[in-house]
């Protein structure tokens, strides 16, 4: 491993290849903050630069930077202005948008830039000492528990509404899970639920609804009722985070880096889930006083997503280049680079190029050091955006939500349907239905339905869920996740009756 | 009733109509080899209709019970707050959407821009003018000549 490691280093440390960690990360920094334009647009843009080079380290050096640079520069716009323009980035708005509001923006993007950089750097030296051992465990894991792991996913979201918000959460998943089956299914390549409109034939668009569910809303709201986006006194503070807030994050940190790596070595997962998961587990773990805090700018509450979702990009490398079995759609494109560029990732290829697996995790551990050096310095100027007079900021909201919507799919229908689940979107808000589970049912749902009906077809039936015990206790804490909370406000409201009954 | 029942009941109808669409509409066209399969296209939504029924009625019904919150914007008082202006922007996002076809991108995107701000309330024209055109331009530099994503950018009419 020593021989790999130094023959990693003297690789990624050619000036070409360093050249190429710090462009990938700075050009997906600031196409990753566009809305609409996530990871995998990148990446497959970007494919044509990188195979002209010729040379297979260095053309999947400068992905992987581009790559970490998108899922960065994503939770930019989650933070600042509620508009999540990739999946996984989703559960970052959630305590980072309110921090935003508190003006906090500054504390927010730093305490994103820290636990990126922690998750991605701990993914790394996982990747290096677990990637030999870590495939043939991937290979356990088979849809019915793919299936199994997205039922508690869903139903940890739900349960985390809190009380007496679990059946709107519950609503609003399976609405977002059937929304998810319009349009064409992968196994079927039947036209369901499209009332005959041809632009549903391939579904609702992630991006479009996204954009619907939370930036719309939002602005909208701002719209009604005037406020000062940056707190009271209009200025930006609190930029550094404090000794005790780094203490409280610090094992939310060590936790989630594992935690979503291990999501991300299995194919299918990636940080999408990694980050829902990670910020389930970290609340419901907390203790109860900053439970309550989750939600309304907890710093916890964004490390965990942020790490979560770092520490899964570098576990999705795993699968990729000990397997070959891209995991993601984004690690697909870049299993298409690599094999256009000659090189066939699998089992051999620490025997047969040991100098590009090793250049990749060396070009890892750069890439996290250049996103932190290069944003650290940017984040107040990054902040200001919150300080553009709300006249014009909230035109250039709608428009990026639009835009976000347009350059996917370059269907004008898309912009029709943005603006129409907007409204349906802020009417759910105003009766405080919670918006966030419908957005990831829909995300989770065609993986979902895919890894179930796969299933049932090599189980011939429903028996996978008691024959394999994996699938089985993964379910059982599905159920006991929905259940417990209610159960739980149910005694303590009797035990507060009870007592008021005694006086 | 309060609003939140009310959309329960709106919710209940969306699964009872996919739902019939579900169980009713789907399995006749199926092809023969396909109903062999032990999972069909109306499986799962099948499973996700009823659920979803359940949980509507739940709400519907009151079953669980919640505690009042402070809403952000109480939805009764809706005309005490800018209803007109965010109704007028709603408006001027369905025009964009028509325009941006005919009219091309830059022409759409720099009047989206503009009327949005004027709707806001801001008279500035001086600055206005220049940040809309600015943006729209830099915009669809990006995304055309960097990126490489076609934007019709003018009119049809001017061989945009």
């Amino acid at each position: 491993m020593l021989e790999g490691l130094l023959v990693g280093l003297q690789t990624a440390f050619s000036i070409q290849n360093l050249l190429m960690v710090i462009g990938g990360c700075l050009i997906g920094t600031f196409i990753g903050m566009l809305p609409g334009l996530g990871p995998m647009s990148i990446i497959a843009i970007m494919i044509p630069i990188a195979i002209s080079m010729g040379d297979p380290s260095a053309a999947l050096i400068l992905l992987a930077g581009v790559y970490y640079g998108a899922i960065f520069g994503g939770s930019t716009s989650s933070i600042l202005l509620n508009a999540p323009g990739v999946a996984g980035t989703v559960a970052s708005s959630f305590d980072g948008y309110p921090m935003a509001r508190q003006g906090k923006a500054g504390k927010a993007l730093t305490v994103a830039a820290i636990a990126s950089f922690a998750g991605g750097t701990i993914g790394a030296l996982l990747l290096m000492i677990f990637a030999p051992a870590l495939s043939s465990v991937a290979l356990l894991f088979h849809s019915a528990e793919y299936f199994a792991l997205m039922v508690v996913g869903l139903s940890a979201i739900a349960a985390f509404a809190g009380t007496g918000q679990v059946a709107k959460a519950l609503v609003m998943t399976l609405l977002g899970l059937i929304m998810a089956t319009v349009g064409e299914g992968a196994l079927f390549n039947l036209p369901r639920f499209t009332m005959g409109i041809m632009d549903l034939q391939s579904g609702f668009g992630f991006i479009t609804l996204a954009m619907a569910m939370f930036a719309l809303p939002e602005a909208l709201f701002l719209v009604l009722k005037p406020k000062d986006l940056q707190g009271d006194d209009g200025k930006i503070k609190e930029l550094r985070i404090t000794g005790q807030e780094a203490k409280a994050i610090a094992p939310v940190i060590g936790r989630q880096s594992l935690q979503g790596f291990f999501i991300g070595v299995l194919p299918g997962a990636g940080a999408t889930i990694a980050s829902f998961l990670g910020y389930a587990v970290e609340r419901n773990i907390a203790p109860k006083k900053e439970q309550d805090e989750f939600g309304k700018g907890s710093v916890k509450g964004l490390a965990a997503p942020e790490t979560a979702n770092n520490a899964a990009c570098t576990g999705s490398f795993v699968p990729l280049l000990t397997l070959g079995i891209p995991g993601s759609g984004t690690t697909a494109i870049l299993l298409g680079a690599l094999i256009a560029l000659n090189v066939t990732p699998g089992p051999r290829l620490m025997v047969d190029d040991p100098q590009i697996f090793w250049a990749v995790i060396m070009s890892m551990f750069i890439g996290n050091l250049v996103l932190l050096v290069l944003n650290l310095p940017l984040i107040p100027y990054i902040a200001k955006i919150l300080t553009v007079p709300r006249n014009y900021l909230i035109p250039f909201i709608l428009f990026f939500t639009l835009m976000g919507a347009y350059i996917g799919q370059n269907n004008a229908t898309e912009l029709l349907i943005l603006v129409g689940f907007g409204i349906c979107a802020t009417a759910l808000k105003f009766a405080d239905y919670p918006l966030a589970p419908l957005l990831i049912g829909f995300i989770l749902g065609a993986m979902m339905e895919n890894n179930f009906a796969r299933s049932m077809q090599l189980y011939d039936g429903v028996s996978f869920i008691w024959e394999r015990p994996m699938t089985l206790g993964l379910l059982a804490i599905a159920v006991i996740l929905v259940v417990l909370p209610s159960y739980r406000a149910r005694r303590a409201k009797a035990r507060q009756d009870g007592v008021a009954d005694g006086d | 009733m309060a609003l939140d029942r009310w959309l329960a009941l709106v919710i209940l109808g969306i699964c009872l109509a996919y739902g019939y669409a579900a169980w009713f509409t789907m399995d006749g066209s199926l092809a023969p080899f396909m109903k062999r399969n032990p999972i069909w296209p109306s499986t799962f939504p099948k499973v996700l209709s009823v659920l979803g029924i359940i949980a509507a009625l739940v709400i519907l019904l009151g079953l669980e019970k919640a505690e009042p919150k402070e809403a952000d914007i109480d939805y009764r008082r809706l005309g005490e707050y800018n209803l007109g202006q965010a109704l007028l922007l709603l408006a001027l996002m369905v025009a964009y959407a028509l325009c941006l076809r005919p009219l091309g991108f830059l022409i759409s995107t720099s009047a989206l821009l503009i009327l949005g701000s004027f709707i806001l309330g801001e008279r500035k024209w001086h600055i206005m003018l220049p940040v809309a055109v600015i943006a729209a331009v830099s915009v669809w530099y990006l995304v055309q000549v960097v990126l490489g994503i076609y934007m019709r950018p003018l009119p049809g009419i001017l061989g945009g």
